[in-house]
């Protein structure tokens, strides 16, 4: 065993080194969770009269999609890969059910499934080029040009932009995470690729869960009644404050960040955090449902949950790649 | 052939409805717990079997019996042995009326404490998650059975993932909506009156995962003309 690295045999299998910061930033995760478990197991016996069912369910939630995601970024960028793309698909198909769509277009949804295996695939061969430009620039031309050829013309830009929404916010903001996981071994990472996934991933969960908990428990002023009408201004503000000094207190141990870089990352990160989920919140509201579907007990759909980091995923992926080319 | 059928049920085809439709169920608490049991849904697509065959727990799953008709259902031997011994339906004869008989195999099979699925519009509607007509046998059912619940399931969806005629699955979210039980109140057309109302309340708290064109109706055929014609037509020499 190196000093740099946690190495582990799992069945003769050698997986990938693992970095200290990673290990107890993952025992981190594991404590935070266990104290919410405590929480919902101690707080109904001490306020009997207030139901907490739905805390216990978010936090049962936590575990799985905790031991998922930490079991991945253990496993390395393939297995990553995996999981994100099924996330992807998951996603996608909670928001094309839902979306405008025409009965003309079930050939098209079927279709736009292609979108995933094939974007993770730029992933999966290195195509950093093609990833950026394909579902923006091709995606986008080549489905309202099917839907022409389908012959349907009413509601066509609302069924197109639907369509494009979806391929964008499920498939690719998504993939950024997984980009991140190929950053070359030769860039200095604190924690390797793994470490700054874990970074952003622990970011955007903890803004949410922060601005969550400022709101229920001093929640008051409506910041975006008619969008969401249960985010308030004290949960918002103190969600930014919170994450931003968790991002100013570890980011340093997984991403090579420090000074005004760090601080533009603290500052931001919330920002377009609380920005992806109220922006996804107002597609919810007009389409008319406040969960994307049941798939997560306690917290909604995949796409609920993933609302913040469809923001958060391409802004981290950004910075961090402006702060290489201009260091 | 129990074990193979419950080995189907719960290692391929709950994976299969967990793909095609996500398989979410509102109220799963209010699902029967035991039989002899009658649950009634809507009908669009075969997916509404499958689903309605994957959301019971395990040990309940030797229990359910899809009502089916036997003219479809036992084509084939091979469709009428899967039919029979996989989906374990009940067959039974369509347009047999009012003639008792027709319904005897579910009759047998509520005696023997199953859970008997029945889709009262008779056949797969055409997709527009509207309830179509809904026929009598059910209430037959529940008047010979008058202390079996009668629970209502509101299916969302399931006609766009493989609507009738259509040979590729399209993966879709559908949810399943279950009702609060109805007993039988003794009468045939006010037991049908309250299942209706029932399964509408249940249609009207579904999400909105149907076609846009059944959503809104097309406008009036006469403004859609005056906009597409922009230059009047020239006079005809009749008029």
């Amino acid at each position: 065993m190196s000093a740099a690295t946690l190495n582990l045999d799992l069945f003769g299998c050698t997986l990938p080194p693992i970095a200290w910061p990673l290990v107890w930033g993952l025992a981190g995760v594991l404590t935070v969770l266990t104290l919410g478990a405590l929480a919902a197991a101690i707080l109904p016996r001490l306020r009997p009269a207030r139901d907490y069912a739905n805390l216990r369910q978010r936090v049962n939630s936590w575990w799985v999609m905790v031991a998922l995601l930490s079991g991945a970024l253990l496993l390395g960028w393939q297995a990553m890969l995996v999981l994100f793309a099924a996330i992807s698909f998951m996603a996608l198909r909670e928001f094309l059910s839902l979306a405008p769509a025409r009965r003309e277009d079930r050939l098209i949804i079927l279709a736009s499934y292609l979108v995933v295996p094939i974007s993770y695939g730029w992933i999966a061969i290195n195509e950093y080029g093609i990833y950026l430009v394909f579902i923006p620039v091709w995606v986008f031309l080549i489905t309202p040009f099917l839907m022409a050829i389908g012959g349907q013309t009413r509601n066509y830009l609302q069924r197109a932009a639907g369509f494009h929404w979806g391929e964008v916010a499920c498939v690719y903001t998504i993939g950024f995470v997984v980009f991140l996981m190929r950053t070359p071994a030769n860039e200095p990472m604190p924690a390797g690729p793994a470490g700054l996934v874990f970074l952003l991933l622990v970011t955007t969960e903890a803004n949410d869960v922060a601005q969550y908990c400022w709101g229920k428990l001093v929640g008051r002023h409506k910041i975006m009644p008619t969008v969401s009408p249960n985010k308030t201004w004290e949960g918002f503000l103190g969600g930014w404050v919170t994450t931003a000094g968790l991002i100013w207190l570890i980011g340093p141990f997984f991403a090579p960040l420090a000074g005004v870089n760090l601080a533009i990352m603290a500052v931001l990160l919330p920002l377009a955090g609380f920005a992806g989920d109220v922006t996804l919140s107002a597609v919810k509201r007009d389409i008319g449902v406040k969960d994307s579907s049941h798939l997560i007990p306690g917290h909604g759909g995949i796409l609920d949950r993933i609302d913040s980091l469809t923001f958060t995923a391409p802004l981290y992926f950004h910075l961090m790649t402006f702060f290489v080319l201009h260091r | 052939m129990n074990l193979a059928r419950l080995m189907f049920l719960t290692l391929m085809a709950r994976p299969l409805a967990a793909f095609f439709t996500g398989a979410d169920v509102v109220g799963r608490e209010r699902l029967p717990k035991a039989g002899p049991s009658i649950v009634v849904a809507n009908h669009n697509s075969h997916v509404d079997t499958l689903l309605l065959l994957t959301i019971f727990p395990a040990r309940l799953m030797r229990r359910l019996r899809p009502v089916a008709a036997a003219d479809y259902f036992l084509r084939g031997p091979i469709i009428g042995w899967f039919s029979r011994s996989v989906i374990g339906i009940v067959p039974v004869v369509r347009g047999s009326g009012d003639r008792e008989d027709g319904l005897a195999p579910a009759r047998a099979a509520l005696a023997a404490g199953d859970i008997v699925i029945i889709f009262p519009e008779g056949t797969r509607g055409k997709g527009v998650d509207e309830l179509g007509p809904m026929k009598a046998g059910v209430a037959r059912l529940a008047a010979a059975f008058p202390d079996a619940p009668v629970t209502p399931i509101w299916i969302e969806g399931a006609g766009r993932v493989l609507p009738k005629g259509a040979i590729l699955p399209a993966p879709m979210n559908c949810t399943v909506l279950v009702g609060e039980a109805i007993g039988w109140c003794g009468e045939r057309a006010r037991f049908m009156e309250t299942l209706r109302g029932s399964l509408e309340a249940l249609k009207k708290s579904a999400p909105p995962q149907r076609w846009l064109s059944d959503l809104e109706p097309d406008p009036p055929p006469t403004s859609d003309a005056a906009a597409a014609s922009a230059p009047p037509p020239p006079p005809s020499p009749h008029s």
